[in-house]
């Protein structure tokens, strides 16, 4: 297994501004806890990805429904989330999310406000490197942060390199942690 | 037309008036005008003359950077951290330096089409001379150029008149280059500007380069009904000597069917391809055979079946002569462009250098001159192929499982996997003797072998999955309509105004290169989907070869079911990588046949119609190359916009649109003068798709042209509403923005679109006549 903060995918080698690692749950608590307007962006990856019988999308939507959170789903990833009754706020691709919260004059889908936590989550891993990186040079105002079992060291925080079954009791300790 | 090089020389004259001795005239060209369309405003345009059409552009789909790299390397001053708002040593920024990137890479693009079609044009001149007449289509074709003419203003007649259009490309593309120097250019929109310029400049230089070929070696003549060519591994037969090429430049391909020929032996050797020589030479040859795209390059040598291998140029693996060295077949290079550190043995006599790769002595030689070529490759195989047996390096079963029980599992193949594909897991069972599962991954495989390069325990893993795959490789029969070039004019008017009026929702193009996320199928699906709902569906390059290499529930392929005309429902296999020209040409020629638009050096105004008005999207699902930057490049000059794969985010910057602000969306009423509201399509230029699906719907969607009428958008929107309801789920969330007057809404899906509008506060908008130009609104008779 590779290092805790190696890239996942050896070449893709960061620049000198790398992701810091969310070592345990409880910083990625208190990260969202701590943003004024969290988003979560959800892409299609998360739909393969099944621990103890237990859909890692479900832990998704229950970590929405406690930190508030409202979730954009790319790709195809819309339906897995009507089927459990939860309806995402916005389906738009992902080079499209990203590109709106570069614009410091975008509004949020409601129109209030700006965002300033980004949590992404099931992206390819190099698309999803690329858009980390266009949002750390570009988006100055969002922290990023991933939720994925692979370092992507763009973001401003990572999940490090984990085994599934790490990273699904991970998920769920920050979900249990949100509290009611 | 022009005429190049004309030169006078005089010993001596003597007349009542002077004695002249040694006169020498030289004339760069003499100009001879036999076109009487007139010129327009950008005949032969400069790096900075089409700058303001590129602004109207790029102010609508601001790049969106993605740095592939945090760094600047390319001068001693270097490293540069450009972080966010930090500046080079030089004072360049994070988005000038990636659109800088982006510049070079259009540039290499160009460089190597141009470069390819000079070659091939001074190849066909020398063979039939500069007065051979362009013939791509007969009476079928009278636009024979038509990007030339819309680019430069000429009209060619013959081969020779080519040559000027390439000087124009190179010195372009040299002037480009220079642009990227440090210390030029500083301004991200700018280098933006100078790329979409390369990318034309790469269209022209693509024209050229399949116009040439089309009219010297004979190939299909804007034919919808070209033969068919074998496709796939399975075709191959193995009991024969077998040779193949490898590249995107045909004469060496072309030489050895000349000598296989005239030789009588036409039949007994194969003649296999990969990539765009295999395309172009089945042009020429019907008996030829295309194993696959790019990524088939290691799992077809490795295969032991080809007795010679023959590269010519760009896209060609460098380790393809130790490649070819395992398996003990000769390598010929076959250009200067990729010598591959070989001997040049291009003046040795044909015996000794048969004699030489027969016995074994050189693995490998440089030939550049393809006659030679011709005869060398076939004399090798018919010496070499008693010998060899098709000795390959793939393993068998046995030797599989000793490999994969060498596995540590440290996942170091997967990590170096660029679709993250689970070697891992799949070696585990292997070696248990359960090889399904690396057989799995055959499909998703792009061939491009980094797996084994990671590997600490030196295990030939993608030898491994093509091994483990061996008999799904067997039935790799398939076949693929040959490239037929261009468009013909009457297809062009036959399908103009349905296109124009929407009747045809679109022109979606599938092209460029093999670096797919999940492999070949997904290609030949989304042909089959498009043409299933009438769309005219082109292809070129890999994606024709990927188009092909799939079998629906009747066991056809793309193009055994669907016709090959440019029409509804037609899937059409222009041809190589330069016949891409050709979809762009046909966009130009819709403008220029149907719609009588002024073609002769008038780029902004025929840009402004496909802009407004031609439904058309490239698709290039696994662009890789930088070939392919240029070719979506000279896409995006003309208003077409283009989707790529997951991949494709490394290329450091999307172009997108921003539907949710209104004011980016006005454009002239050329009945009125007005600006008003055009709509947010389509909605972006250069746009990465995370799946196949999501791929689909966005197609659809970028099909829309604030032209359309109420009966052609209903026709689209209807395609892309069942796609997303397909495939994402529900109606799409931004159909208000889509639908302009209840006219729009498609019949069978009013109810719920009307309540999707009203939760929506929506409101009618009068559709325009569009146009970004303010010149080209109409001028009242009494302002004339």
């Amino acid at each position: 297994m590779p290092q805790l903060s190696d890239s996942w995918q050896t070449g893709e080698i960061p620049g000198p501004k790398k992701a810091s690692l969310i070592v345990k749950p409880d910083i990625a608590d208190a990260l969202i806890l701590r943003a004024r307007r969290p988003i979560m962006i959800v892409g299609h990856g998360i739909l393969e990805y099944e621990v103890e019988g237990c859909k890692l999308i479900d832990c998704l939507i229950e970590l929405a429904k406690k930190g508030k959170i409202p979730v954009i789903v790319t790709a195809s990833t819309s339906k897995e989330f009507l089927a459990r009754n939860f309806a995402p706020a916005a389906i738009l691709p992902a080079v499209d999310i990203a590109n709106r919260l570069t614009d410091p004059s975008w509004k949020g889908l409601d129109g209030k406000d700006s965002y300033d936590l980004a949590i992404f989550v099931g992206l390819p891993y190099s698309m999803e490197w690329t858009i980390l990186s266009g949002l750390k040079h570009f988006a100055p105002g969002v922290k990023t942060m991933t939720l994925d079992c692979v370092y992507q060291p763009n973001a401003s925080w990572s999940f490090p390199n984990s085994t599934i079954k790490e990273w699904a009791a991970s998920l769920r300790a920050i979900v249990e942690n949100l509290g009611d | 037309m022009s005429r190049k090089g004309v030169s006078f020389r005089a010993k001596e004259i003597n007349s009542d008036v002077a004695q002249i001795r040694d006169l020498s005239i030289s004339i760069g060209a003499i100009h001879e005008e036999r076109w009487d369309e007139r010129m327009g405003p950008t005949p032969f345009p400069s790096l900075s003359t089409l700058r303001s059409w590129d602004h109207l552009l790029l102010n609508r789909y601001k790049p969106f950077y993605l740095p592939f790299c945090d760094l600047c390397c390319l001068c001693t001053y270097g490293k540069c951290d450009l972080t966010g708002t930090k500046r080079g040593a030089c004072g360049i920024t994070m988005p000038a330096q990636q659109s800088r990137m982006v510049l070079i890479a259009a540039c290499i693009g160009a460089a190597t089409h141009t470069s390819h079609a000079r070659h091939l044009l001074t190849h066909v001149i020398e063979e039939f001379g500069r007065d051979c007449l362009i013939n791509v289509g007969g009476t079928s074709v009278e636009v024979e150029a038509p990007i030339s003419r819309l680019v430069c203003g000429v009209k060619p007649e013959t081969l020779g008149d080519l040559e000027p259009v390439l000087d124009y490309c190179e010195n372009q593309i040299t002037q480009l280059l220079a642009v990227t120097h440090t210390g030029q250019e500083g301004s991200n929109l700018d280098f933006e500007s100078k790329v979409f310029h390369a990318g034309m400049v790469d269209h022209v230089g693509m024209e050229v380069a399949d116009i040439a070929q089309i009219s010297a070696l004979g190939f299909p003549k804007a034919d919808p009904v070209s033969s068919m060519a074998d496709l796939g591994l399975g075709t191959v037969d193995t009991t024969k000597p077998v040779i193949l090429v490898i590249g995107h430049n045909v004469p060496p391909a072309t030489s050895i069917i000349d000598y296989l020929r005239t030789n009588g032996i036409l039949s007994e050797v194969e003649v296999t391809g990969i990539c765009c020589t295999a395309l172009d030479v089945t042009r020429y040859s019907d008996r030829a055979k295309i194993v696959g795209p790019i990524s088939w390059q290691l799992r077809y040598i490795r295969s032991g079946v080809p007795d010679v291998v023959v590269i010519d140029e760009q896209c060609v693996r460098t380790d393809t002569i130790l490649e070819a060295a395992k398996i003990k077949a000769p390598l010929i290079a076959t250009n200067d462009k990729n010598c591959l550190g070989l001997p040049d043995r291009t003046n040795d006599p044909i015996d000794e250098i048969v004699s030489d790769f027969v016995s074994g002595i050189v693995p490998g030689a440089l030939i550049l001159d393809s006659h030679k070529v011709g005869e060398i490759a076939v004399r090798v195989a018919l010496g070499i192929a008693p010998k060899r047996k098709k000795q390959g390096n793939l393993p068998a079963k046995e030797q599989i499982i000793a490999f994969a029980k060498k596995c540590t599992q440290c996942m170091l193949c997967r990590r170096a996997c660029p679709n993250d594909l689970p070697v891992p897991q799949a070696i585990k069972p292997a070696a248990g003797g359960n090889l399904a599962p690396l057989n799995e991954l055959y499909d998703d495989c792009i061939g491009c072998g980094r797996c084994e390069s990671a590997c600490t325990q030196k295990i030939p893993v993608h030898s491994l999955i093509v091994g483990a795959a061996e008999k799904q490789t067997r039935e790799e029969t398939f076949c693929l309509r040959t490239g037929r070039g261009p468009i013909q004019d009457v297809e062009i008017r036959k399908v103009g105004g349905p296109l124009v009026l929407g009747e045809i929702p679109g022109v979606v193009a599938f092209v460029g290169c093999a670096n797919f996320p999940k492999g070949s199928r997904e290609v030949a699906e989304m042909c089959m989907e498009f043409a299933n709902r009438r769309y005219i569906v082109c292809t070129s390059g890999c994606a024709a070869m990927s188009a092909g290499m799939y079998k629906d529930e009747d066991g056809k392929t793309a193009y055994e079911k669907y016709s090959g005309a440019f029409e509804a429902g037609g899937i059409v296999n222009v041809g190589s990588c330069v016949s891409n020209a050709h979809i762009s040409g046909a966009a130009i020629k819709i403008a220029s046949i149907f719609a009588k638009r002024p073609l002769r050096g008038n780029y902004e105004e025929i840009a402004d119609y496909v802009y407004n008005r031609v439904g058309a999207v490239g698709v290039a699902w696994g662009a890789m190359s930088q070939k392919a930057a240029s070719i979506a490049a000279g896409f995006w000059r003309l208003g077409i916009p283009v989707v790529v794969g997951p991949h494709g985010t490394k290329y450091r910057r999307m172009l997108l649109g921003r539907a949710d602000k209104d004011e980016d969306w006005m454009v002239y009423d050329a009945r009125s003068g007005e600006k008003v509201y055009g709509g947010p399509v389509p909605e972006h230029l250069f746009f990465a798709a995370e799946t196949k699906e999501e791929a689909m719907v966005m197609i659809a969607k970028l099909t829309m042209r604030p032209n359309d009428t109420s009966k052609g958008r209903a026709n689209k929107l209807a395609n892309y509403i069942d796609l997303h309801k397909r495939h994402i789920g529900g109606i799409p969330p931004d159909v208000h923005q889509l639908v302009r007057v209840v006219a729009d809404i498609p019949l069978t899906m009013k109810t719920e679109i009307l309540e999707h509008l009203h939760a929506h506060d929506w409101k009618e908008s009068p559709i325009p006549d569009p146009t970004l130009l303010s010149r080209m609104v109409h001028t009242r008779r009494d302002e004339r």
